[in-house]
């Protein structure tokens, strides 16, 4: 039968069907290439940062160097790629004329806000409209954020990472690196050395976040890294969601996004933070596209819950596992995640889930697909800790395959040092069935259709935990990744 | 993946015995001379794995104790066949092979010379090149990079060689008995065995290891099978070493079409005991199946390395273990499936249970599947619990007193392994220890029938 041509192609770019692949032409203020203490220096200083914020910089950029110099750029995902050059990236990229903080929509460059515009991000009177609060990221800098007067009325702070910096110091400085210190691992280091901008959000005791915040990040520049840094505190009793994309041009050079997430859930509060990541992955023969080495991590305390929802479809290279220190009695993790490889992307994705208080909980629901000459692999750590009475977790990981040339993996580590703990994990692979397909195309169905809809059905589970806006949004970035793979 | 910095006085401590055996075996056949030269070259390279960061293989397991101690090389002492009865599973029914310190012994093995069966001493084998052990033996263990294969094919000397004809169907089990010695010296030996089953034929293998010795010995056998088309390979493994000791132990198994090899487990011996198996489904229509039961109290570890490569389509795998924990004991359940890219329609399942029965308790899984072929169905699966007070109060409310019933739940728990021991001797003697063994679990056991 005749493949029905069903999914729109508009992208117009040579050879791929990444439609968020254009490129802005803005003047960018660059700083030489490669990383040195000057340069850091010179970020630190181009965002008027105080000595204490310097001085972190720097002791985890030295810090940076001796793993750089041991080799201890870790070696254990399941993911290929050709040594990084660290002195080949553009550590710091700034849209000219954007040292000083817009005031307001109206002094953002009309580029800036057409780019935003064109990837659907409402900066506008929209914005408005659409119920949530947006700052965009483009490169290195905060371009926009919106509604942060009405937050303000809250006591709600949601502003770049650079501004919370100038205005709220003292929190800053008690929280930042208190989750996932300089430390933890080697592209930790390098993001708390050069971080650029990103997003910060203090949601007082016992307010509840009315709309959804969101950060779009976009990266523009050829051979810019983009580091940014998100720092979001939940204080006693408040509630909020966040929601989180990304994007950058379709380019045949490899570039490096390392970034950090921290989340602190004090008592009784709830985060739940959303992800949609959609970086370019590269063209459909293995060149260029993000590689993705992202740290996130969450800190719950009692009675509190952080729930993390991620949609990777993007991305060259994804090594990213979201995760949830309980420490607190009675906490709550989730980790939801579906992960879509094609063509030569490769991601290893999962969580860690650490159980220190008692009763603690977790769910981990993982759904990988497969296809092209994709691999991806599932890694995930459940720890029980000896004081976690009661701990529960359960997980469920599920791969897909689609085509005779991919990969799907799973490596879940579970570590139990408490008896008293009730573990669970179950997961299964397979492909989508003859039998399946057949029912659906018996019924009037292209077989791209059937696809579609067999998988948006397996991925249910986690989609449904997503905000209805990036839910749709979500499904359809499946359907566009997955062209090519099917028929 | 990076390994382990070898350690360099780990190799030390070896390298005498090795010279002496080279210098001793200089009428030994040119290949095996080359084998072994080959195996110490690896060795030295790796030494005993010590450092555990960034060794995905030794992550859980610290090797500290064992490459502190030192252990005698050559020391072969007396053993009764009234010993061996005493302390494993016995039949005079079944062909028993008796290898006593690493050394094959004639007086003390039962052999019937039934038909189609060729079975004894290994470093007679090797003198006669008997079969095909020139091509066969150090193909599957020995040359790939893994310290204990590595130093058990360096000192590769003697054991036991099992070889079915074709076509032969053999009624009763055969059993190899690997025993340490009650010498009170701490002594390392280098159990081996080689097992070829022809096209068609048929085999009960049961493998046992025992122990006499009262003081910390070290074990690093090193088992190689080859299952022919059609050939069927029942295999037991019972591990009873003293709980001083290091059992790190290697199962090689590569199967051709359509045979079968399935496997069951019985580990409750060593201080730090690691089995690690690997099956090769390396034609269509092959099946395996790896099960066992693991029972840990102190401060024993016990390790299961399960790896299953399924490299041919049409093949089926399953792996099953459960554990039982007690005291102050470790436990780590590694399973692997890798599902190469020709591997269409194969089929694999993964499973570890265990039951954790005291505060103190360590138990590490990690049940991984890797594969690059897209029909293929697998599954896996992993839990860690333990017995609850509601559990316990139906039996109790049943009339059954505390003790009986906490004795009833763990056995329950164990009897599904229990039962695949089909021989009945064998079956007997596993049960026996299971029962023995209970008490001294619920002994220092403090979680069960709680919250």
């Amino acid at each position: 039968m005749t493949n029905q041509n069903t999914i729109s192609r508009e992208s117009d770019l040579s050879g791929g069907e990444y439609k968020w692949g254009f490129v802005t032409d803005v003047e960018t203020d660059l700083a030489p290439k490669g990383l040195s203490e000057d340069i850091v220096r010179l970020i630190s200083s181009k965002k008027g940062e105080p000595e204490w914020l310097l001085e972190w910089r720097l002791k985890a950029y030295r810090y940076w160097v001796g793993l750089n110099e041991a080799d201890a750029e870790p070696d254990w995902a399941m993911i290929e790629y050709p040594k990084i050059d660290y002195q080949d990236i553009y550590y710091y990229a700034a849209p000219k004329g954007t040292n000083e903080a817009p005031k307001s929509l109206d002094d953002v460059d009309p580029k800036m806000l057409e780019t935003f515009e064109k990837l659907g991000i409402p900066l506008q009177e929209r914005a408005a409209l659409a119920g949530v609060a947006v700052d965009a990221v483009f490169d290195s800098i905060s371009v926009a954020t919106t509604m942060e007067k009405q937050l303000g009325e809250l006591g709600i702070i949601f502003c770049s990472f650079s501004e919370a910096v100038k205005n709220h110091p003292d929190l800053i400085k008690k929280y930042l690196g208190s989750v996932v210190p300089y430390t933890d691992n080697f592209f930790a280091a390098l993001n708390a050395a050069v971080f650029s901008d990103g997003s910060f959000v203090y949601i007082p005791p016992g307010v509840r976040c009315p709309i959804e915040l969101m950060t779009y990040f976009r990266i523009n520049t050829e051979g810019s890294g983009q580091f940014e840094r998100t720092l979001i505190v939940a204080d006693k009793g408040a509630y909020v969601s966040y929601l989180e994309g990304c994007t950058a041009p379709f380019r045949k050079t490899s570039q490096l996004h390392a970034a950090t997430v921290e989340l602190i859930a004090l008592d009784d509060a709830e985060i739940k933070y959303s992800t949609i990541q959609n970086w370019f992955p590269g063209t459909p023969d293995g060149e260029g596209g993000v590689y993705n080495f992202v740290t996130k991590r969450g800190r719950a305390d009692r009675n509190s819950k952080i729930s993390w929802t991620q949609v990777e479809t993007g991305s060259a290279i994804t090594w990213k596992y979201p995760s949830v220190i309980l420490r607190g009695d009675n906490s709550v993790g989730e980790f939801f995640s579906v992960a879509l490889v094609n063509n030569h992307q490769q991601a290893d994705t999962g969580t860690k889930m650490i159980h220190i208080g008692k009763n603690t909980k977790s769910t981990i629901v993982s759904k990988g697909i497969s296809a092209g000459k994709g691999n991806n692999t599932y890694r995930g750590q459940v720890q029980i800790m000896p004081g976690a009475e009661n701990a529960v977790n359960h997980t469920q990981c599920d791969s897909l395959l689609v085509g005779d040339e991919c990969g799907a993996h799973t490596v879940p580590y579970i570590e139990v040092r408490n008896p008293t703990a009730r573990l669970e994990h179950e997961a299964s692979t397979s492909k989508v069935s003859d039998d399946q397909l057949f029912y659906l195309m018996a019924r009037g169905l292209s077989e791209e259709e059937a696809h579609h809809m067999i998988i948006t059905g397996w991925s249910r589970d986690v989609i449904k935990e997503l905000p209805f806006e990036f839910a749709l949004e979500a499904s359809q970035l499946l359907k566009v990744s997955l062209e090519g793979a099917v028929g | 993946m990076t390994l382990a910095p070898p350690s360099i006085a780990a190799v030390e401590k070896y390298s005498p015995a090795y010279e002496s055996l080279v210098t001793a075996s200089a009428a030994a056949p040119e290949w095996l001379k080359a084998v072994r030269q080959q195996a110490w070259a690896t060795y030295s390279e790796l030494g005993i794995p010590v450092k555990r960061r960034g060794n995905e293989l030794w992550k859980y397991t610290n090797l500290q104790p064992l490459a502190a101690e030192d252990f005698r090389h050559g020391l072969t002492g007396e053993v009764s066949v009234d010993q061996l009865k005493a302390v494993g599973p016995w039949d005079d029914a079944w062909n028993t092979l008796v290898v006593v310190d690493g050394k094959f012994n004639t007086e003390l093995s039962n052999l019937h010379g039934t038909n189609g069966l060729v079975a004894g001493s290994l470093a007679d084998a090797i003198s006669t090149g008997t079969g095909d052990i020139e091509s066969q033996i150090a193909t599957l263990a020995g040359r790939e990079e893994y310290a204990f294969t590595a130093l058990n094919t360096a000192f590769l000397d003697d054991g036991a060689y099992v070889a079915i004809e074709r076509d032969t169907v053999l009624e009763e089990p055969v059993q190899v008995v690997f025993v340490t010695s009650s010498l009170s010296e701490s002594r390392v030996n280098y159990p081996r065995l080689l097992v070829d089953a022809g096209e068609n034929s048929s085999v009960v293998l049961i493998e046992t290891h025992l122990n006499l010795a009262e003081e910390s010995q070290f074990s690093t056998p090193v088992v190689e099978m080859f299952a022919h088309a059609g050939s069927s390979i029942r295999h037991y493994r019972v591990q009873m070493e003293n709980e001083k000791s290091f059992h790190l132990g290697t199962t090689r198994i590569r199967q051709l079409d359509d045979s079968n090899f399935t496997s069951t487990s019985f580990a409750v011996g060593a201080s730090i005991a690691r089995n690690d198996i690997h099956t090769l489904l390396d034609a269509p229509g092959a099946s395996c199946t790896l099960h066992g039961l693991y029972m840990t109290n102190g401060e024993q570890q016990q390790d299961q390395e399960i790896s299953t490569t399924h490299a041919k389509p049409h093949c089926t795998s399953d792996q099953f273990y459960k554990g039982i924990l007690s005291g102050k004991s470790h436990a780590v359940f590694s399973g692997k499936v890798v599902v190469m890219r020709d591997a269409q329609k194969s089929d694999a399942t993964q499973k570890d249970l265990n039951l954790l029965l005291s505060r103190g308790v360590e138990i590490d899984a990690k049940p991984s599947l890797e594969i690059y072929a897209d029909d293929v169905t697998a599954a896996h699966g992993a839990t860690a619990g333990h017995v609850d007070r509601e559990t316990l109060y139906y039996l109790e409310s049943r009339g059954v007193d505390q003790e009986a019933a906490k004795a009833i739940l763990v056995r329950g728990f164990a009897e599904e392994i229990l039962n695949e021991f089909e021989p009945k001797s064998l079956h007997d003697f596993v049960e026996k220890v299971t029962d023995e063994r209970i008490p001294a679990l619920l002994a220092e056991s403090d979680t069960l029938g709680t919250a």
